[in-house]
């Protein structure tokens, strides 16, 4: 074992080693950009340069003369399909060649199709637009934005959580803090960049695009394409990082599949990395005030959350993390709102812990200035508001093991040597802070399906529609099948990532180990139960053992009293060859129609707040040092510790490494990452990677993770929750806390830089 | 990308023959027909955002001559070929420790994979990532002279407090330049109408009202080598480049000091800014402001008050007065405190 494969604790997996790693560090694992296509045809896309007005001309005549250039799809020519809708696979309603309105930024107003790559890149630039051009509102402030209340417009935010009487207690509290927080507009910019590749067989519609919902795109593109949705299969093998990003479909998927259509070719469309700004999802900024009243003695009366989120004119994206942060503490009293501020933008979307990063991070900076409000330790602090039971329904946690986290991290960490008084902690020339803060995931899991086959020498393939977004699902379902087969992992083969696959809801929610491992396990056990049948039947090897337990151990059928027979020798006699088993998993408290759903493509999510039995939480904590020069003020992180539970841990090095990657995010949140928006017209100024900056391997020093073990049979049948978006929750407020351990100055808006912190 | 036509000269002189035409006296490099090509981390990059519309490029890594490729010290200076790589010379250990000013400058620069390809002729006429000059949709003075300055009323964090003018404030973004405009470096040109010696200092302009000039080359004109000389003040000079993250970001702030020194006392500094002017920075006002002082925390903090004296914030920049300053401060006192 090392770092990187931690020694299994209690209820937690071995470290395997992720199936693909070899491929993908030997650049031969295909992303669908990679996928060989013969005859293929380029495509790139002109988009707009204001963000709001009409489209009143196109000129194209400089692009089509461009030696190379097939087609030009764009205004009339997506006329006779569907426009896209918002929602759950469709990340905006915005059709954007089905209407000249110019709803933001970077809108597309055209798709170049052409010989090279080249030729359609340079087509794309020649492409010219006349505009009827409005004065945009590009945020919060801007002049002619639209603001109304979030609850109710997604099924996922119904309402506005309360409980008690806050004005009351507020009135009444002795300690308070009323303040203000912000984060800001991010884009997810997974490595591998937003591609489609579109290939037609006759009326069968094969799109190669990176997916983290291949059923539900299937459906929806079938019914912007009015076509059968058995005639459209989408194929995403291998994702470069998704984060989100590639969840909901966007409206080029539709365009290059047309495109393909008219030209009679295969189709791909790479977008580059400054398109995908506007074509693309990102994290909404959002604004908070946070209230919160305490008695002396450190509990908390009173908790009020209000917030704003930017989303786009036609749609309702909500972030909704009050959810969340309304359930953290035993508050005594809640209030909570949530408006929605429709800007000139595109659509905001799903991004690693969408609802809890921002306001997790509002909620756990609040924690921070209460606890110094009060002065008193914010670990204690935090230990004196650990609830019996969430505030808002009563409901009891299904587990919860926060206090057990922040003991082991603050352990870790050295805790107790901090000199809580503000500054007064250095190392030469560098000002040292140390802070901390709770990380909170909702666990949930939807239906899924999944088959799987064994064979008479071992061999054991699982298929499901999942997605390998780099968290290693694939190499986790293995090891449930391999572990209930009684196989090694060499002997174990995963498919996923295709429409054709048995079907999987998306990839988001920290919800696939839960959902997939479920129904693997469901199928390894039906075989489990004709191995078992047919071991101990008459004339068989085991027969005789009766009621005895068999178990699946090193491709042989074992007795509790030691007696064992061949696979092989199993399948003999049952003369077969193979067995097959396809299983349906519905976590409890599914609708009668959840599975049916879960094949047109929707995915009906359980856990987290919505269960009636009790709410469903992974938790972490944790504990970051900062160092800041005296002089010039800039921001370094030497080191993080978080602690984190999660009940059953499937594989402790791919936990480790989601959770580490988390952290890291999370520091890149705190001190880096931004989408700079020009203010006076709406538009997204800092659209590449230089400019847009996330954490290097330089500002990364130290990072330890713990991984509590934790026992929830409550959860779902693999007793697992999620923890992919786990670790970037809290980060960005721990590391605003010791910010201003360091410095005295509390930094409510992020990023924090230098900037902030200069005089 | 446009097409372009794509040549390999195998000399100097063949290169400035192909460069050469009547246009080439009149028009600025970056918009002449026919450009050199080094590394291409720059030239390539503004190539495929539409900025750079070169339609023939010479590419310069064929050519012959061994001197553009050679890193040559000698007792009182260090000769830099053109097309020597960033790479290269910052990991030189008789550059480091004759003057460490000029290979930290380039170790804190790009990454690792840019340092590899990029030329040193090449970074010290690397051009500005102002945002709005990036993006071709936007109005901009230096791309599109009269258009307007788009930066000027928006996202400006990253732009020059000295050194502006009302028609540009973007900063020069290369860090090598300031060790070398520093330490009174000489470049080598050649071209059609002979060759010349230029002072650093005269190599980059000021935006003014032409910011779409930003060098003293003619198009047809290239750099063959970078002469730095080293005196008493060469081994005891540091770069320090303060940025948002550890690596792989240009300075926000930067400070190239040389300092002789005599005991405690000044005999002579020697000063330039990164990171907060539209030109590599000399800060002579710092300079003369240390002279024969003993160096202490309160003589570097006149200094830097001295350096900035004339700078102009703009909405979002205004923390890099204070910032430069700062950053001044703690490279002269890390600089005294280094070994002469
Ligand atoms: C992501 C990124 C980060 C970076 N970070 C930094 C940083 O932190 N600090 C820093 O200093 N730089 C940084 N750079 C800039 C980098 O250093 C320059 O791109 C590089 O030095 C340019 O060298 P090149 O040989 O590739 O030039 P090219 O791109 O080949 O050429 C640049 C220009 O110089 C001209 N040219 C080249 N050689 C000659 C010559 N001999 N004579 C006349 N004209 C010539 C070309 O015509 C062109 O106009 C960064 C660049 C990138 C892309
Ligand atoms: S600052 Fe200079 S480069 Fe930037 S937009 Fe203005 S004129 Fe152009």
């Amino acid at each position: 074992m090392n770092q990187a494969a931690p020694t299994p604790k209690e209820n937690q997996g071995d470290p395997v080693v992720r199936i693909d790693a070899r491929l993908k560090v030997t650049g031969q694992a295909d992303y669908p950009a990679d996928i060989v296509t013969a005859n293929v045809a380029y495509g790139a896309l002109a988009t707009s340069s204001i963000a709001r007005g009409k489209v009143s001309e196109l000129h194209t005549r400089d692009a089509r003369a461009v030696p190379g250039v097939l087609d030009i799809v764009s205004y009339g020519d997506m006329d006779k399909t569907d426009k896209p809708k918002f929602g759950n696979t469709g990340a905006s309603s915005i059709g954007p060649l089905h209407d000249k309105t110019v709803f933001h930024d970077g809108q597309i107003v055209a798709l170049v199709v052409a010989e090279t790559f080249e030729a359609a890149e340079e087509a794309a630039m020649l492409i010219r637009a006349d505009y009827e051009n409005e004065r945009p509102s590009a945020s919060f402030d801007s002049k002619g934005v639209k603001m109304e209340p979030a609850a109710g417009k997604s099924p996922m935010f119904k309402e506005d959580a309360k409980a008690g009487d806050f004005d009351a207690a507020w009135a009444d509290a002795t300690v308070k803090i009323d303040e203000k927080y912000s984060t800001p507009t991010q884009h997810h910019n997974p490595i591998e960049l937003f591609s489609t590749t579109a290939i037609w067989q006759g009326d069968q519609l094969t799109i190669h695009e990176p997916s983290q919902n291949v059923t539900g795109w299937k459906v929806e593109l079938a019914r912007q394409l009015k076509l059968d949705p058995a005639n459209v299969r989408i194929v995403s093998p291998y994702i470069g990082g998704a984060f989100g990003s590639k969840g909901p479909m966007t409206a080029r998927t539709a365009i290059v599949a047309v495109a393909a259509r008219r030209i009679g070719r295969p189709v791909r469309c790479v977008v580059n990395r400054m398109q995908a700004f506007g074509t693309q999802t990102y994290r909404a900024e959002t604004r908070h005030r946070i209230r919160m009243g305490a008695r002396k003695d450190g509990r908390i009366t009173a908790f009020g959350h209000e917030a704003w989120e930017v989303t786009s004119r036609p749609d309702p994206y909500v972030v909704g993390g009050t959810s969340a942060t309304a359930r953290m503490y035993d508050y005594g009293s809640v209030l909570t709102h949530v408006s929605l501020v429709h800007a000139d933008r595109n659509t905001p979307g799903y991004m690693r812990s969408p609802p809890e990063t921002p306001y997790v991070y509002a909620l756990e900076n609040a924690m921070d200035e209460m606890a110094v409000a009060l002065g008193m330790d914010p670990v204690e602090f935090r230990r004196i508001n650990e609830p019996e039971k969430e505030p808002i329904g009563g409901k009891p946690f299904s587990s919860r093991s926060l206090i057990k986290c922040y003991d082991q991290a603050s352990d870790a960490f050295g805790w107790s040597k901090r000199d809580p008084r503000i500054g007064s902690m250095r190392d030469g020339d560098w000002l040292v802070g140390m802070g901390c803060a709770t990380a909170i995931y909702p666990t949930a899991a939807a239906p899924c399906a999944a088959r799987v086959r064994l064979t008479a020498d071992g061999e054991v393939r699982v298929q499901c529609g999942s997605h390998e977004i780099g968290t290693g699902i694939r190499t986790i379902a293995g090891q449930m099948a391999a572990e209930r087969l009684g196989v090694g992992m060499d002997k174990v083969s995963v498919e996923m990532g295709d429409s054709a696959l048995p079907p999987a809801p998306v990839s988001g929610g920290s919800i696939s180990t839960a959902s997939v491992c479920s129904a693997v396990m469901k199928a390894c056990d039906a075989i489990r139960e004709k191995l078992f049948a047919a071991a101990a039947g008459r004339g068989a090897p085991l027969a005789g053992s009766g009621n005895a337990k068999l178990d699946l151990k090193d491709e042989e059928v074992v007795t509790e009293t030691g007696k064992s027979a061949k696979l092989a020798d199993v399948f003999k006699a049952m003369q077969v060859g193979a067995l097959e088993e396809y299983a349906e998993f519905a976590p409890k408290g599914s609708s009668p129609e959840a599975l049916g759903k879960l094949y047109a493509g929707q995915s009906e999510f359980h856990g987290g707040e919505n269960d009636e039995d009790s709410v469903k939480y992974a938790f972490g904590a944790e504990f970051v040092e900062v160092r800041i020069n005296s002089y010039t003020r800039e921001i370094r992180v030497p080191r993080i510790v978080g602690a984190f539970a999660a009940g059953r841990i499937m594989n402790t090095r791919t936990a480790r490494s989601q959770l580490m990657g988390g952290m890291i995010w999370g520091i890149g949140q705190a001190l880096h990452e931004a989408t700079e928006t020009d203010q006076r017209y709406a538009r997204y100024v800092n659209r590449d990677l230089q400019d847009y900056l996330v954490p290097v391997n330089a500002d990364i020093k130290q990072v330890d993770v713990i991984l509590v073990p934790e026992i929830d049979h409550q959860v779902n049948p693999a007793g697992v929750k999620g923890l992919g978006e786990l670790g970037n929750v809290g980060t960005a407020a721990a590391v605003a806390s010791a910010v201003y351990h360091a410095t005295g100055k509390r930094i409510r808006d992020l990023p924090i830089r230098i900037d902030d912190l200069i005089d | 990308m446009r097409p372009f036509v794509y040549e390999r000269p195998t000399s100097v002189s063949a290169a400035i023959a192909m460069a050469s035409d009547p246009d080439a006296v009149r028009v600025p490099p970056t918009g002449a027909s026919t450009q050199f090509i080094a590394g291409g981390t720059n030239l390539a990059d503004y190539m495929k955002l539409g900025v750079a519309r070169p339609e023939r490029l010479l590419d310069l890594n064929t050519l012959a001559e061994p001197a553009l490729r050679q890193i040559r010290i000698d007792d009182d200076t260090i000769r830099f070929g053109a097309l020597v790589r960033m790479g290269e010379a910052a990991d030189n250990n008789d550059v480091r420790r004759r003057c460490p000013v000029l290979a930290d400058s380039l170790k804190f620069a790009a990454s690792g994979q840019l340092r590899n390809m990029a030329s040193l002729g090449g970074n010290v006429l690397q051009r500005t990532r102002c945002e709005y000059f990036r993006e071709i949709s936007w109005p901009c003075n230096k791309r599109d002279p009269g258009s307007g300055c788009a930066a000027m009323e928006g996202s400006n964090r990253q732009h020059a407090v000295l050194g502006t003018s009302d028609a540009c404030i973007a900063t020069y973004h290369g860090d090598f330049a300031q060790a070398l405009v520093a330490l009174d470096a000489t470049v080598d040109v050649e071209g059609p109408r002979g060759r010349r010696t230029l002072a650093f200092a005269k190599l980059h302009k000021r935006p003014g009202e032409t910011p779409d000039i930003e060098t003293d080359l003619a198009a047809d004109e290239l750099i063959t080598a970078i002469e730095v000389p080293l005196a008493r003040w060469s081994t005891r000079s540091r770069y320090l480049k303060i940025r948002d993250r550890e690596s792989y970001a240009f300075a926000l702030a930067s400070a190239a000091v040389a300092l002789d020194m005599d005991g405690e006392t000044v005999r002579s500094a020697r000063i330039a800014l990164g990171g907060v002017a539209t030109v590599p920075w000399r800060a002579r006002e710092a300079e003369d402001a240390l002279q024969g002082k003993v160096l202490d925390e309160a003589a570097a903090q006149a200094a830097a008050e001295a350096a900035f004296a004339d700078a102009r914030p703009r909405e979002h920049n205004a923390f890099k007065i204070p910032l430069g300053k700062r950053t001044l401060v703690r490279a002269l006192l890390e600089t005294r405190d280094l070994k002469g």
